[in-house]
Protein backbone atom coordinates (compact mmCIF):
# COMPACT_ATOMS: atom_id res chain seq x y z
CA UNK A 1 0.00 0.00 0.00
CA UNK A 2 1.27 3.53 -0.35
CA UNK A 3 0.92 7.02 0.42
CA UNK A 4 0.56 7.95 -3.22
CA UNK A 5 -1.78 7.58 -6.01
CA UNK A 6 -1.58 9.83 -8.53
CA UNK A 7 -0.22 7.76 -11.86
CA UNK A 8 1.96 10.53 -12.63
CA UNK A 9 5.67 11.01 -11.47
CA UNK A 10 5.99 12.76 -8.09
CA UNK A 11 5.88 16.34 -8.56
CA UNK A 12 6.82 15.87 -12.53
CA UNK A 13 6.52 18.93 -15.03
CA UNK A 14 3.52 17.27 -16.65
CA UNK A 15 1.91 16.20 -13.06
CA UNK A 16 1.72 19.91 -12.74
CA UNK A 17 0.60 21.06 -15.80
CA UNK A 18 -2.33 18.66 -15.40
CA UNK A 19 -3.33 19.74 -12.31
CA UNK A 20 -2.99 23.59 -13.25
CA UNK A 21 -4.92 23.13 -16.61
CA UNK A 22 -7.69 21.28 -14.76
CA UNK A 23 -8.16 23.42 -12.78
CA UNK A 24 -8.22 26.26 -15.43
CA UNK A 25 -10.87 24.25 -17.07
CA UNK A 26 -12.97 23.46 -14.64
CA UNK A 27 -13.93 26.78 -14.67
CA UNK A 28 -14.20 27.26 -18.03
CA UNK A 29 -15.58 24.10 -19.54
CA UNK A 30 -18.94 24.84 -16.83
CA UNK A 31 -18.97 28.43 -18.26
CA UNK A 32 -18.93 27.21 -22.22
CA UNK A 33 -21.24 24.01 -21.36
CA UNK A 34 -23.68 27.29 -19.65
CA UNK A 35 -22.99 30.09 -22.18
CA UNK A 36 -23.51 27.13 -25.21
CA UNK A 37 -26.68 24.87 -23.94
CA UNK A 38 -28.42 27.10 -21.47
CA UNK A 39 -28.18 30.71 -21.70
CA UNK A 40 -27.74 30.11 -25.46
CA UNK A 41 -29.64 26.99 -27.04
CA UNK A 42 -27.12 24.93 -29.13
CA UNK A 43 -29.90 24.81 -31.54
CA UNK A 44 -29.72 28.17 -31.67
CA UNK A 45 -26.17 29.03 -32.17
CA UNK A 46 -25.64 30.84 -35.71
CA UNK A 47 -22.59 31.92 -37.42
CA UNK A 48 -23.54 35.61 -36.22
CA UNK A 49 -24.28 34.93 -32.63
CA UNK A 50 -20.66 33.08 -32.42
CA UNK A 51 -19.02 35.97 -34.24
CA UNK A 52 -20.65 38.53 -32.06
CA UNK A 53 -19.41 36.68 -29.21
CA UNK A 54 -15.96 35.88 -30.34
CA UNK A 55 -15.42 39.81 -31.16
CA UNK A 56 -15.08 40.51 -27.62
CA UNK A 57 -11.72 40.30 -26.51
CA UNK A 58 -12.12 38.90 -23.11
CA UNK A 59 -14.51 35.75 -24.98
CA UNK A 60 -12.26 35.33 -27.47
CA UNK A 61 -9.22 35.09 -25.35
CA UNK A 62 -11.05 32.54 -22.47
CA UNK A 63 -12.49 30.43 -25.99
CA UNK A 64 -8.69 30.42 -26.94
CA UNK A 65 -7.28 29.82 -23.95
CA UNK A 66 -10.11 27.04 -23.42
CA UNK A 67 -9.32 25.26 -26.36
CA UNK A 68 -4.86 25.48 -25.94
CA UNK A 69 -5.49 24.12 -22.78
CA UNK A 70 -7.67 21.45 -23.64
CA UNK A 71 -5.51 20.16 -26.37
CA UNK A 72 -2.49 20.20 -23.44
CA UNK A 73 -4.87 18.81 -20.99
CA UNK A 74 -6.42 15.30 -23.25
CA UNK A 75 -3.11 14.79 -24.71
CA UNK A 76 -1.02 14.94 -22.13
CA UNK A 77 -4.10 13.04 -20.47
CA UNK A 78 -4.14 10.43 -23.35
CA UNK A 79 -0.46 9.77 -23.00
CA UNK A 80 0.28 9.63 -19.22
CA UNK A 81 -3.00 7.04 -19.32
CA UNK A 82 -0.78 5.03 -21.80
CA UNK A 83 2.53 5.31 -20.13
CA UNK A 84 0.53 4.24 -17.08
CA UNK A 85 -0.93 1.17 -18.66
CA UNK A 86 2.55 -0.10 -19.13
CA UNK A 87 3.77 1.48 -22.92
CA UNK A 88 7.25 1.76 -23.22
CA UNK A 89 10.15 1.86 -25.86
CA UNK A 90 9.35 2.47 -29.17
CA UNK A 91 5.77 2.59 -28.85
CA UNK A 92 6.10 4.90 -26.28
CA UNK A 93 8.37 7.21 -28.00
CA UNK A 94 6.21 6.90 -31.50
CA UNK A 95 2.92 7.70 -29.32
CA UNK A 96 4.56 11.04 -27.68
CA UNK A 97 5.66 12.44 -31.23
CA UNK A 98 2.49 11.12 -32.66
CA UNK A 99 0.38 13.04 -29.79
CA UNK A 100 2.47 16.06 -29.79
CA UNK A 101 1.79 16.43 -33.77
CA UNK A 102 -1.59 15.76 -33.29
CA UNK A 103 -1.54 18.29 -30.21
CA UNK A 104 -0.28 20.88 -32.82
CA UNK A 105 -2.12 20.27 -35.50
CA UNK A 106 -5.64 21.20 -33.33
CA UNK A 107 -3.88 23.84 -31.29
CA UNK A 108 -3.42 25.84 -34.83
CA UNK A 109 -6.73 24.59 -36.29
CA UNK A 110 -8.18 25.97 -32.71
CA UNK A 111 -6.64 29.18 -33.77
CA UNK A 112 -6.94 29.59 -37.26
CA UNK A 113 -11.37 28.97 -36.27
CA UNK A 114 -10.67 31.50 -33.55
CA UNK A 115 -9.77 34.15 -35.86
CA UNK A 116 -12.33 32.93 -38.02
CA UNK A 117 -15.06 33.21 -36.05
CA UNK A 118 -14.16 36.73 -34.80
CA UNK A 119 -14.29 37.83 -38.40
CA UNK A 120 -10.61 38.18 -38.42
CA UNK A 121 -9.77 41.42 -36.23
CA UNK A 122 -11.22 41.62 -32.45
CA UNK A 123 -13.11 44.74 -31.74
CA UNK B 1 10.47 8.84 -2.22
CA UNK B 2 6.91 7.46 -2.52
CA UNK B 3 5.54 4.44 -3.76
CA UNK B 4 3.63 3.46 -6.93
CA UNK B 5 0.14 2.01 -5.86
CA UNK B 6 -0.26 -1.18 -6.65
CA UNK B 7 -4.31 -1.19 -8.16
CA UNK B 8 -3.32 -4.81 -10.12
CA UNK B 9 -4.49 -5.09 -13.66
CA UNK B 10 -7.12 -3.57 -14.68
CA UNK B 11 -7.70 -5.64 -17.96
CA UNK B 12 -8.08 -8.64 -15.70
CA UNK B 13 -12.33 -8.05 -16.09
CA UNK B 14 -12.47 -11.08 -13.73
CA UNK B 15 -12.15 -8.87 -10.83
CA UNK B 16 -14.42 -6.36 -11.58
CA UNK B 17 -16.30 -7.05 -8.34
CA UNK B 18 -13.50 -6.91 -6.31
CA UNK B 19 -12.56 -3.46 -7.32
CA UNK B 20 -12.95 -0.55 -4.57
CA UNK B 21 -14.44 2.59 -5.38
CA UNK B 22 -11.04 4.20 -5.57
CA UNK B 23 -10.80 1.87 -8.59
CA UNK B 24 -13.94 2.84 -10.21
CA UNK B 25 -13.34 6.42 -9.88
CA UNK B 26 -9.68 5.98 -11.82
CA UNK B 27 -11.63 3.73 -14.92
CA UNK B 28 -14.50 6.33 -15.03
CA UNK B 29 -11.88 9.52 -15.27
CA UNK B 30 -9.57 7.27 -17.69
CA UNK B 31 -13.20 6.52 -19.87
CA UNK B 32 -14.37 9.63 -19.71
CA UNK B 33 -10.82 11.30 -20.30
CA UNK B 34 -10.93 9.55 -23.33
CA UNK B 35 -14.69 10.51 -24.44
CA UNK B 36 -13.77 13.89 -24.05
CA UNK B 37 -10.35 14.18 -25.71
CA UNK B 38 -11.97 12.41 -28.50
CA UNK B 39 -15.24 14.88 -28.77
CA UNK B 40 -12.88 17.96 -28.82
CA UNK B 41 -11.53 16.98 -32.01
CA UNK B 42 -15.08 16.18 -33.52
CA UNK B 43 -16.14 19.61 -31.93
CA UNK B 44 -13.21 21.07 -33.53
CA UNK B 45 -13.84 19.29 -36.44
CA UNK B 46 -17.77 20.16 -36.85
CA UNK B 47 -17.01 24.06 -35.94
CA UNK B 48 -14.34 24.41 -38.65
CA UNK B 49 -17.65 24.35 -41.08
CA UNK B 50 -17.11 28.35 -39.83
CA UNK B 51 -13.92 28.44 -42.37
CA UNK B 52 -16.05 27.52 -45.22
CA UNK B 53 -18.78 30.43 -45.14
CA UNK B 54 -21.26 31.31 -42.62
CA UNK B 55 -24.15 29.15 -44.51
CA UNK B 56 -22.15 26.54 -44.43
CA UNK B 57 -21.66 26.71 -40.31
CA UNK B 58 -25.59 27.20 -39.55
CA UNK B 59 -26.58 24.11 -42.30
CA UNK B 60 -23.97 22.05 -40.07
CA UNK B 61 -25.26 23.18 -36.34
CA UNK B 62 -28.93 23.21 -37.41
CA UNK B 63 -28.14 19.95 -39.49
CA UNK B 64 -27.09 18.26 -36.40
CA UNK B 65 -29.20 19.41 -33.91
CA UNK B 66 -32.43 18.79 -35.92
CA UNK B 67 -31.36 15.39 -34.60
CA UNK B 68 -32.76 13.38 -31.75
CA UNK B 69 -30.06 11.06 -31.36
CA UNK B 70 -27.55 13.94 -31.24
CA UNK B 71 -29.73 15.23 -28.53
CA UNK B 72 -29.31 12.60 -26.68
CA UNK B 73 -25.63 12.17 -27.41
CA UNK B 74 -25.17 15.69 -25.99
CA UNK B 75 -26.56 14.82 -22.88
CA UNK B 76 -23.79 11.81 -22.68
CA UNK B 77 -21.61 14.24 -23.16
CA UNK B 78 -22.87 16.74 -20.28
CA UNK B 79 -22.84 13.67 -18.31
CA UNK B 80 -19.23 12.28 -19.35
CA UNK B 81 -17.79 15.97 -18.64
CA UNK B 82 -19.45 16.67 -15.03
CA UNK B 83 -18.38 13.70 -13.98
CA UNK B 84 -14.70 14.44 -15.49
CA UNK B 85 -15.16 17.74 -14.10
CA UNK B 86 -16.38 16.16 -10.34
CA UNK B 87 -13.63 13.75 -9.70
CA UNK B 88 -11.23 15.95 -11.33
CA UNK B 89 -11.92 18.49 -8.46
CA UNK B 90 -12.00 15.40 -5.89
CA UNK B 91 -8.25 14.20 -7.47
CA UNK B 92 -7.14 17.64 -6.98
CA UNK B 93 -8.14 17.69 -3.18
CA UNK B 94 -6.55 14.27 -2.89
CA UNK B 95 -3.12 15.64 -4.53
CA UNK B 96 -3.00 18.09 -2.23
CA UNK B 97 -3.62 15.65 1.01
CA UNK B 98 -7.07 16.84 1.28
CA UNK B 99 -10.12 13.82 1.88
CA UNK B 100 -8.46 10.59 0.92
CA UNK B 101 -9.63 9.19 4.17
CA UNK B 102 -13.14 9.91 2.16
CA UNK B 103 -12.64 9.02 -1.70
CA UNK B 104 -15.63 6.57 -1.50
CA UNK B 105 -17.88 9.04 0.18
CA UNK B 106 -16.68 11.56 -2.13
CA UNK B 107 -17.09 9.60 -5.55
CA UNK B 108 -20.00 8.53 -4.83
CA UNK B 109 -20.99 12.40 -4.65
CA UNK B 110 -19.54 12.57 -7.50
CA UNK B 111 -21.98 10.13 -9.22
CA UNK B 112 -24.37 11.18 -7.23
CA UNK B 113 -24.25 15.17 -8.23
CA UNK B 114 -23.44 14.05 -12.04
CA UNK B 115 -27.31 12.23 -12.34
CA UNK B 116 -28.76 14.77 -10.93
CA UNK B 117 -27.52 17.63 -13.11
CA UNK B 118 -27.52 15.18 -16.37
CA UNK B 119 -31.36 14.47 -15.15
CA UNK B 120 -32.08 18.03 -14.16
CA UNK B 121 -30.63 19.34 -17.74
CA UNK B 122 -32.34 17.21 -20.19
CA UNK B 123 -35.53 19.30 -20.80
CA UNK B 124 -33.15 22.00 -21.86
CA UNK B 125 -31.15 19.71 -24.06
CA UNK B 126 -34.48 18.18 -25.66
CA UNK B 127 -35.99 21.62 -26.28
CA UNK B 128 -37.33 21.55 -29.75
CA UNK B 129 -37.42 18.26 -30.18
CA UNK B 130 -39.55 16.35 -27.39
CA UNK B 131 -40.68 19.32 -25.30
Amino acid sequence: MSERYSSFEPKGTRWLLQRLTAAFLVIVLAFHFMQLHFVNHAADVTFAGTSARMSQPGYFLAMVGFGLTATFHGVNGVYNGLVNQGLDGIGRRAVKYGLVVAGLLLAAQILRLAFTMAGGSIS
Amino acid sequence: MSQSYDRGLIEDFGRWTEFSAGMWAWIFHKFTGWVLVGYLFTHIAVLSTAIQGSEAYNSTIQGLEGLLLVRFLEVGLLAVAVFHILNGVRLLFVDLGLGLESQDRTFYASLVVTGVVVVASIPTFLMGKLA
